[in-house]
């Protein structure tokens, strides 16, 4: 049989759809749905009340959702190596085979979040209860910040052949952007008081996905206190739709870069 | 039987003037077509009837005590020449008028309806549009301002007056009435024994109560929404709040309500909902607050400093961003059996008081005192993290500052 170059795209499409059911058929998304899952109705259990639960919620996505976006992003590109070997020996663009179980991996992880959360709420009166904008940007921050940290976590896994490497720095850019990050943000607001922080507070917010989705969730939660603050930028960032723009907007770019990095350097490296 | 009909007849004779005292009727077609001139022509205790119509007068004096009624709302249009009504007689009744355009001045404060070193006086049903100030009570006693409905069109501070302004007033009842869109909503200068209950103050460019120098007043079931900062109670003495409802004073300055020395003082059952500062206090001592629910402030209760022996027990604290703040390094000050939404502890004996004391100052809220664009790490996991070694051992925040037993259960 001639050799044939596949439309790229309906490839993409296929490895895609390949990493997903098979992510579907195994154990760890139905790990994960059904943590959401629990997660979800013992929240509600506990609190009784949808408002309240919105708010712890919303401390564990922000810090389980990167998490467990690139711990599983890492671990999925070294258990599938074998299999992308092969792959790489057909006529096939490397783009359409690292993108497509990108997608694939991300994909099913959004699905777990939102079907596992999104059902405990449902049931709980989540239409009936005036909370449901709050979930819903919830949702969608949460599903950025799967998209984005799987993103890394394949942009980490493809610069390192060595396993263990790979897991530490996976783990690593999730602490420091997790927690470092604020910490190191913190120190220079204190040491750099004596100045004008405003512009440089909001644009170190931007730089990290983490914060982002904190300060887009924020807008929602805590806008009272938010304008407590004097300031002129604060006020125009967080007291008209600018604030949440900017947000989104950025995260888009979060997203898009390190996905167009992974396709770019696929291309390029050894295999 | 002849002798009590003569007295009878005698008694009428001599009440006759009261008890059925004339009525003028004013409107465009009749003999008398303006008020000042029903006023002119009228008997003490008359009433003047006002047609519906438009009546273009200002500086209409009330000099007898008369009741004056507008039949289906005439308009009184002042046409921005100077104040519209001064009331200098007892015993004066204004109902159902509907008047607009009251000059603006910057040397005079018009008034749409201005009571002077009157007693017994009843301002209710009047609709005021388009005004400098409202109605003005000065050196007045014993009236009542009832159910009138005051909408402004205020822009400026410096060129707006207020809705309802008591000056050196005592006894008045304020009640059932709505202000809007102006400087101050209800405005209280050196008025004692005053009740402000039922109003709605909403939308005014500073203040919706704004109270100086007044002691032993109540007030009670207003609700105050959207104002530029709030309700500030100043300098005043034993005033009870009671049942207020306290919404969305949102701003850099903005709050709930500013107590700012006062002593004394008693605050139940008010909510406190979507302010940025719910409650900021200065300089006052011995207030009880009890039985309020602060839901969803950006700081519930923000104490300033020289704040002594005062007590809050019984409140709900919901989902605040932060429940107290707090910038001095002396606690005198009781919180008990209070309700906090962020309380992480447990009740192993179940008798409803959490086993572990709440500290309501976060170490967070310590360091966004000293520096405030740290705000913008609320909610950070690195905060938290900080927060709970802070709480494990407190260094920054007060020590003794705690709730020793804080409610399981939300108070209802």
């Amino acid at each position: 049989m001639p050799l044939r170059l596949y439309q790229p795209t309906t490839i993409m499409i296929k490895i895609l759809k390949y990493s997903f059911y098979d992510l579907m058929r195994s154990r760890w998304s139905y790990v994960y749905f059904l943590f959401y899952l629990l997660l979800g109705f013992v929240l509600l259990f506990l609190n009784n009340e949808l408002s309240k639960a919105v708010i712890t919620l919303m401390n564990v996505i922000i810090v389980l959702v990167p998490l467990i976006g690139i711990i599983f992003g890492v671990m999925y590109y070294y258990n599938s190596k074998e299999f992308t070997e092969l792959l790489l020996a057909q006529p096939i663009k490397r783009s359409s085979i690292f993108l497509g179980q990108y997608f694939g991996v991300a994909g099913s992880l959004t699905v777990s979040l939102v079907l596992g959360l999104g059902i405990p709420f449902i049931l709980y009166g989540l239409f009936q209860s005036n909370a449901i904008w709050d979930f819903s940007l919830l949702l969608i921050t949460g599903a950025f910040l799967t998209l984005i940290f799987t993103a890394v976590a394949f942009n980490i896994a493809l610069a390192n052949e060595n396993k263990i490497k790979g897991f530490g720095y996976a783990v690593l850019a999730w602490l420091f952007l997790a927690v470092i990050y604020d910490g190191l943000f913190l120190m220079s607001l204190i040491v750099f008081e004596d100045y004008p922080l405003d512009n440089l507070s909001l644009i170190a917010t931007m730089f990290n996905p983490i914060d982002l989705s904190r300060t887009l969730i924020l807008l929602k939660l805590d806008i009272s206190a938010l304008l407590g603050y004097t300031g002129a930028i604060f006020k125009q960032f967080f007291g008209t739709n600018l604030g949440l723009f900017m947000s989104i907007f950025m995260l888009f770019l979060w997203t898009i870069i390190p996905i167009w990095r992974l396709g770019y350097v696929s291309k390029r490296k050894d295999f | 039987m002849g002798r009590i009909k003569i007295i009878f007849w005698f008694l009428i004779c001599l009440f006759g003037n009261h008890l059925w005292a004339g009525t003028i009727t004013v409107c465009n077609s009749c003999e008398v077509k303006s008020i000042k001139k029903g006023i002119a022509v009228a008997a003490d205790f008359d009433t003047i009837l006002i047609k519906k119509g438009t009546y273009r007068e200002f500086n209409i004096q009330v000099t007898k005590p008369l009741t004056i009624i507008g039949e289906n709302y005439p308009v009184i249009d002042g046409e921005d020449k100077g104040e519209i009504m001064t009331i200098v007689s007892n015993n004066v009744t204004i109902d159902g008028l509907f008047i607009i355009n009251v000059g603006t001045s910057y040397t005079a404060d018009y008034a749409a309806i201005r009571v002077v070193q009157s007693e017994n006086f009843l301002i209710q049903n009047v609709v005021l549009e388009k005004l400098f100030f409202g109605i003005y009570l000065e050196k007045s006693k014993n009236g009542k301002v009832y159910h009138n409905k005051i909408i402004g069109d205020a822009v400026d501070e410096y060129n707006s007056g207020n809705g309802i302004q008591l000056w050196y007033s005592q006894n008045i009842v304020v009640e059932r009435n709505i202000v809007q869109h102006v400087r101050d909503g209800i405005y209280l200068e050196f008025s004692d024994n005053i009740t402000i209950e039922n109003n709605i103050s909403s939308d005014n460019l500073r203040y919706g109560l704004h109270f100086m120098f007044s002691n032993d007043d109540i007030y009670k079931d207003n609700t105050f929404e959207n104002n530029g900062a709030g309700v500030a109670v100043m300098f005043s003495k034993r005033i009870k709040m009671l049942g207020n409802t306290f919404k969305k004073n949102w701003g850099t300055t903005s709050f709930g309500v500013l107590l700012k020395e006062i002593n004394d003082a008693e605050l139940t059952g008010n909510t406190f909902e979507d302010n940025t500062v719910g409650i900021s206090i200065e300089g006052s001592n011995r207030i009880i607050y009890s039985k309020n629910n602060f839901i969803r402030n950006g700081w519930a209760i923000k104490v300033r400093g020289a704040c002594y022996t005062n007590t809050f027990i019984h409140n709900n604290f919901m989902y605040n961003s932060f429940d107290l703040a707090y910038n001095s390094n002396l606690n005198d000050n009781i919180f008990e059996e209070n309700y906090w939404s962020g309380y992480t502890g447990y009740d192993l004996d179940r008798n409803g008081t959490g086993d572990i004391p709440y500290r309501p100052v976060k170490l967070f809220s310590y360091i966004v005192n000293r520096t405030p664009e740290t705000i913008i790490l609320l909610r950070s996991l690195f905060m938290d993290i900080i927060d709970f070694s802070e709480k494990v051992s407190p260094v920054f925040t007060l020590d003794e500052l705690v709730d020793a037993k804080p409610l399981m259960k939300k108070i209802k």
